[in-house]
């Protein structure tokens, strides 16, 4: 496919890449490509300019800190989770990135990609919003740190705004967390997404694909009544469409959120 | 630095050097085969669904229709026309044909390139393993089963 005209640069520090990104309000990041060419196939993006964030290193790796908390710089592949010894200190994050899609798409695939993309069905929005996660982003105006739950704004919409960037996402300790989806196909796009975290004896509960940011739910208990009682008393109102109907979303919803809390809570 | 629409880029594809100015919005693919002639990686689905443009561009597995050509700059690229030597197929081409491992062949250099990046990191795959190495590349004549049999003998 031809793609529309566009500038390429692929710089080597944050700071040029920021300068790039503010020269041209038509500019945009390009981290692994995995959506952002494809939806330039489709017109459904036409950026100007394309700042490749590829050279540059300290938006790449992941590191264990001594209190246990995970940074993985935005650039890290999904392929380099899934093989990194340090992450396996949150174990739910491998076992994640390793259902996303397929080989080809991991190996280039980013966990910053797919965070800022904010496609209401990926699998990391959800999951980061569980487990608490923290994202920086850094702008012309220097850095801040915004929750994951606060991340999320919109469809396709974050807090990392025109001319800034995600730095990298914070993760804290733990193990008590769970996963549960129903996709097309094994490893494909979810249909409904549910991520579980465990905080003391409580849950955080976040939904995907139900909504246009992961919906994010505190049952009181792990018990089955609780968990289903705050998923019914969110009032979902999903999408529908030729996969699956708003109710059996919904359906969905209830049914996976049983199955991520008790993946959780066993491995608390 | 400033952003630039052609550049020019140097690439090593199976141990030869080409040197190009391309535009930066040329696919991977497009300049592999119509820039450069080597037509064995094919173009399926221009999605990144299917798997058919798959290349090793520093030995790492990737769909050359979801990266850019400038991107590849500097590159060492592996299509499947660097997997025969001298008129002879490699061990796990031959396995493809002793096991009747495509039909129509559409799939195949994308099929070869997943195996061959599957086999260097794991000597010996599980059929599980194996099944999920190519689950990036569609063959819609549907002979899996044939596909992963050859991996399998070529394994051993």
């Amino acid at each position: 496919m031809l793609l529309r005209e566009v500038e390429y640069a692929r710089p080597a520090s944050v700071q040029e890449a920021l300068r790039l990104l503010g020269a041209n309000d038509g500019a945009r990041a390009l981290a692994g490509g995995q959506t952002l060419i494809n939806v330039m196939k489709a017109r459904a993006a036409s950026p100007d300019v394309l700042v490749d964030l590829a050279d540059i290193g300290e938006l790449r790796g992941i590191e264990l800190g001594s209190d246990g908390t995970l940074e993985l710089g935005a650039m890290t592949t999904y392929t380099d989770i899934v093989d990194s010894a340090e992450a396996r200190a949150r174990p739910i994050l491998a076992e994640v990135c390793n259902q996303i899609a397929d080989v080809q798409v991991r190996n280039r695939g980013t966990i910053g990609g797919n965070v800022c993309s904010n496609d209401p069905t990926n699998h990391l929005p959800p999951l980061l919003v569980a487990i608490g996660a923290t994202m920086t982003i850094v702008g012309p105006g220097g850095e801040r740190s915004v929750s994951a739950e606060d991340f999320f704004l919109g469809v396709y919409m974050t807090a990392a705004g025109p001319g800034e960037l995600l730095m990298k996402i914070s993760v804290p300790p733990g193990k008590g967390d769970g996963f549960a989806s129903v996709p097309i196909g094994k490893d494909g796009t979810c249909i409904v997404n549910v991520a579980a975290s465990m905080v003391g004896s409580g849950v955080r509960l976040a939904i995907g694909c139900v909504d246009s940011v992961p919906v994010l739910l505190k049952p009181e208990s792990t018990e089955d009544d609780a968990v289903r009682s705050a998923v019914q008393n969110a009032n979902l109102d999903p999408p529908w469409d030729v996969h699956a109907s708003a109710d059996y979303r919904r359906h969905l919803a209830e049914t996976l959120a049983l199955r991520a809390v008790a993946q959780a809570a066993g491995r608390n | 630095m400033e952003a630039v629409s052609r550049k020019t880029i140097t690439v090593d594809i199976n141990g030869e050097r080409y040197e190009r100015e391309i535009e930066a919005r040329r696919l991977l693919i497009h300049f592999i085969r119509d820039d450069l002639g080597l037509t064995g990686s094919h173009i399926g689905c221009d999605t990144g669904n299917c798997g058919a443009c798959s290349v090793l561009v520093d030995g790492t597995l990737v769909k050359s229709c979801m990266m850019l050509g400038v991107q590849a700059d500097g590159a060492k690229i592996e299509t499947v026309e660097g997997l025969a030597s001298e008129g002879e197929l490699n061990g796990l081409q031959q396995a493809f044909s002793d096991h009747h491992a495509l039909q129509c062949g559409y799939c195949t250099p994308g099929m070869l390139m997943s195996a061959t990046a599957l086999l260097r990191e794991n000597k010996s795959p599980s059929e599980d393993e194996i099944r999920k190495s190519i689950q990036g590349n569609i063959c819609r004549c549907t002979g899996y089963v044939n596909i992963v049999e050859a991996i399998k003998a070529a394994a051993q």
